[in-house]
This record gives C-alpha cells, structure tokens and sequence, in this order.
C-alpha cells in the first residue's frame, strides 16, 4: 500500500517536473493564434520556427555559441591537463601555495567578477568580442583539480617505463595521460560544454552585436522584443530551439551526462 | 655533484612552472587582479559624475550600509537561499531514494527531474513566465479550472519571490539528486542486509543507516546549493528586472545594475566585495566544517 503510495507520489512530481517541457514544446507547434487558448485541437504547425529562423540571426547565434563552447573546451583542456601533470608529478618550490592559489578560483568564480572582468577586457580591448566571452574560463581550477585526482592514481612507473622507451614528456602525456584519464576528460567537457551553452550574464555583459553574440543572448533578446501574449507561440519556438540541441545530447548521452555530474561533483 | 643536483632541481621547477604559466596567466588576470582591484575601487568613488575615480575612504560601505535597496535585496537573498536550499535538497534526497529503488521507467524518473539541470536558465524564465503569467498563463488555467481568483505571480511584491523559489527549486533538484544518488550507491549492501536480518523497519533503516551515512554529501549539496543561491540570477533579467519594487532583485543581480545600468563603479565594486565575502564565508563553513567530517575510503 505504502509503496503504491510511494510510486504514485513520485510519478505525479516526475509529471510536474515535465510539465513546463511538454508545455513549451506543445505550445511551440501551435499555430499563433491558438497558443494562448487550451482547446485540444491537434493542430500543429511549422511555421512558429519557419518564422523565428527568418527574423532573428539564429544561424549566426548557433555558430557563435558553437564556437565559443568550442574554444573554451579547447583551452581549458590544454591549461588544465598541463597544470593538473604539474602538480600531481612534480616536486617544485611553491607548489602547495600555488594549489591553493588555485582553488581560490572555486569559491570566487568568473560569474560574480562580472563588473572588474569587464574592466580587464575593457583594459585589453576585447569587448564585444568572441575571445572577450572566453578568456575569463580559459583557466579552471575545477578542471585543474580532476585532472590531478586522476593523474595522481597513475603509477609512477608506468612514466618511468615511457622515459625509458625514450619517449619526451609531452608524448608521455599524450599517450600515457591523456588517454588513461578519458573518463574524466569526457566528464569535464559535458560539464563544461553545458555550462558555457547555458552562459548568459557574462555574455549580456560582454556583447553588443549580433557576430559575437550566443544563443542565450540572442534568445533574451529575442524573447524581449514581444510584448503581447499573441507571439507566445514564436518565442517559445526559439525557446525549443535553444534548449533542443543540448536536450538531444542529454537524452542520446543520458547515461555519460549522469555520471558525468557523479564524478564531477564528488571529487 | 650538488651543482648537478642543484641545476636538476632547477630544471624541475623551471620545467613546472612553466607547465602552470598558462593557466596562472589567466588565473591572475581574471581571478587575483579583479579580487585586487575590487578592494582598492571600493575605496573610490567611480561614477557618472567622477570619470577619473576619487578616494573616498569608507564613504560607499557607509553609503551602502545606509541604502534601503541593499537590504532589502540582501535580505531576499537570505529568504531565497533558506527556501530554495533546504527545499530543493529534501526533494532531491526523495528523488534519489526514489530512482535508487524504482525497477519500472528507471530511465524516464530520473531524466525527467534531472532535465531542467541541462535547460539555460534563461530559456527556463522564458517557459516559466509564460506559465506565471496572469490570464494566459497555465498557472492562472489551473486556478481557473478549479475554481480559484488567479494571481498575479510576477506583478506582486508578496508572490514574485515565491514564484522564484518554485522555478529555481525546479530547475535544481534533479541536480543535487545526483549527488545523492552517487552518495547512496557508496554505502555498501551489507549493512542493509544486516539491517534487514535485524528485522528493522524502512524508517528506521532510513533514520540509522542511510541519512547518517549520507551525511558528507547532504553538506556538500548544502555548500552548493547555497552558493548557487548567490550566484543564480539570469532569470531575473527575462522575468522580473529585480521588480516590482526591487522585491525580487539579488545581490549579483544589484551588482548588475550598478555596474551597468547606473554606472555607478565604486559601488558596485563595493558591491563586489560583499559577494566576495560571503562566498569566502561559505567556502570557510566548507573548510572547517565538511574536511572532518568526510572520510574518504
């Protein structure tokens, strides 16, 4: 009786929490003029995302996004493993100094330094540029700390042995480190490609044109530019269409993107 | 040989400091730099009215501690943190002891509260305004279907901060349940069957075993939930502009404004400072309070 209970219970919140979904995805196939009523007529329709596409740059905020989701990826990968083999390998004067130094980038993130980051580009000249979106997560000490944790279980041997075969310390990184620690790099990346898909403040902040602009950006403004009801139905069409990539990959990787966070989060 | 020591030690340190320089550079000039100059700029006034900043000593903390606005807005951010924290961690907890056990639609439960997690939240204030709006809105659809007055949700001083609590509790639990999940899956089967050869009752294997045992994790959640409570403001700028009356306005977000929309900078680097305080405070409770308790096996 208690676990019918129980099972019911928990299936209406999975329903609650999958209401706005289904709603905003319902109502994005809507024709305009019945977004704002609910009579179940099974009319649906194209033209909401036909509409958007054709009055708002989105193309371009797609490849804007994915250029910078791309590129902090990228740099954050390199910054990170190169600092992560630093500390987990090396014996070197300061390095306890320095790893705290390092995590005082977890407690005071990028996201709140919004106003003096923005004076370090103004300063830089990188305003309203894409590298400007960037530069402030190209280091990161939460990726830094992974990478390490892994690092530090790879037996010092194994290196030893890859000297000996005469191999430099970058080909022992690439082809020892590297791919012994993949697990973790693909975790770090779905947190990292969600997390900077999803970035909008900072981005607000740093942009004023439509070339160097990201999806949220441009969906805010987009979003802002209705006032009435009656265009419901185009936003949250751009709405879909913002969410829909990175929701595919959730449901296609859904079990990588779990763990993902596991692991992520407990080290 | 202690010149051969000695120049391979220094190769060593040279070696790993270069293999830091990279991430140091942008560690300074985006984390240490603007920590520094927020100190110093708060102790200036930078305004419209003053382009080439002015030392004013303690006048802005004075200013701001003398300002209605900051309170109220650190005081909602006190009430969203103790509604959106405890809240969505209990949820979360049920979650997870739920998708843990569950045997039908495993993969359907736990997706469908986790999804919001991988959602903008800007794209999720779009959703949710639609559904808090007057009228139109699905809220008002269904207080209407069941009879009630319909509410003003985001145009009410009294409901705009609940109507936050709600889409952020949303968008959150399903991302600390998967904290909980990996927190219940460590504890090992054996005290279960233990328990269950004791003959002990759900409840009490619940209250004795499992939330003791999930004890490290419950604080870790809190740690980030609470963090996030100070960091979570995209939605504000889609639905509500810190409105009506600054009744919904948090600190970030009244970081936001003074910056750019006022371009008043010694406050907001005063501002600033604020935040960076209270992380720091939290990071603290971290430090002392979670390092002991958490061992690690």
């Amino acid at each position: 009786m208690l676990r019918r209970i129980t099972d019911l219970a928990m299936y209406v919140l999975a329903l609650l929490w999958l209401f706005p979904l289904l709603w905003a995805m319902w109502t994005a196939f809507r024709p305009r003029e019945k977004a704002i009523t609910w009579d179940l007529s099974l009319e649906f329709t194209f033209d909401n995302f036909i509409h958007v596409w054709n009055s708002a740059p989105f193309a371009q905020y797609y490849l804007n996004t994915f250029l910078i989701v791309a590129g902090v990826l990228v740099v954050q990968f390199v910054t990170a493993t190169l600092a992560a083999y630093a500390f987990a390998k090396l014996r070197f004067w300061g390095r306890d100094v320095l790893f705290i130094l390092v995590l005082v980038q977890l407690m005071v993130p990028p996201d709140i330094l919004i106003f003096p980051n923005y004076n370090v580009l103004r300063d830089l000249s990188l305003i309203d540029t894409k590298l400007g979106i960037m530069m402030p997560y190209f280091a990161s000490a939460f990726g830094i700390f992974l990478l390490r944790q892994v690092f530090k279980t790879i037996p010092y041997e194994l290196q030893e042995a890859a000297r000996m075969e005469g191999c430099r310390w970058w080909q022992v990184l690439w082809k020892l480190y590297i791919p012994l620690a993949r697990p973790t790099y693909v975790a770090f990346g779905l947190v990292s490609v969600s997390y900077h898909w999803n970035n909008f403040l900072w981005p607000l902040i740093i942009t004023n044109s439509v070339e160097n602009r990201p999806l949220t950006v441009g969906l805010a403004i987009f979003a802002q530019s209705f006032e009435t009801g009656a265009q419901w139905a185009e936003v949250t069409a751009a709405t879909v269409m913002v969410i829909l990539p990175l929701l595919l990959a959730f449901l296609l990787f859904q079990r990588q993107f779990l763990n993902s966070f596991i692991h992520s989060g407990m080290k | 040989m202690e010149r051969e020591q000695r120049l391979a030690s220094f190769k060593v340190n040279a070696y790993a400091w270069l293999l830091l320089l990279p991430s140091l550079i942008f560690l300074v000039l985006f984390t240490f730099y603007p920590v520094i100059q927020t100190v110093l700029l708060s102790f200036y006034q930078a305004d419209l009215g003053t382009p080439e900043p002015l030392f004013n000593g303690i006048d802005n903390y004075k200013r701001m501690l003398e300002d209605d606005v900051f309170w109220k807005v650190i005081t909602n951010n006190l009430w969203f943190a103790l509604w959106t924290v405890p809240t969505s961690m209990v949820l979360a907890l049920l979650m997870a002891l739920y998708a843990n056990h569950v045997l039908r639609g495993k993969g359907f439960i736990r997706t469908a509260y986790f999804y919001p997690t991988v959602l903008p939240m800007i794209a999720a204030a779009n959703i949710w305004l639609f559904i808090y709006t007057p009228e139109y809105g699905a809220l008002s659809h269904v207080l209407q279907w069941i009879g009630l007055d319909q509410l003003n949700w985001l145009g009410d001083q009294d409901l705009v901060m609940w109507a936050m609590v709600i889409m952020v509790v949303w968008k959150e639990a399903g991302y600390f349940m998967i904290f909980y999940l990996a927190g219940l899956q460590n504890i090992s089967q054996e005290l279960y069957e233990s328990a269950s050869v004791d003959g002990a009752r759900p409840w009490t294997v619940f209250r004795r075993v499992t939330f003791p045992l999930l004890m490290p994790t419950t604080l870790f959640v809190m740690i980030i939930a609470t963090t996030n409570s100070f960091k979570l403001v995209d939605h504000l700028v889609i639905m509500t502009k810190g409105g009506p009356d600054n009744a919904s306005s948090l600190l970030l977000y009244y970081i936001y404004e003074h910056a750019f929309t006022f371009w008043d900078q010694g406050m907001a680097a005063t501002l600033t400072f604020v935040m960076i305080v209270i992380l720091l405070l939290i990071a603290a409770v971290q430090f002392f309070g979670m390092d002991k308790k958490i061992h690690y096996n």
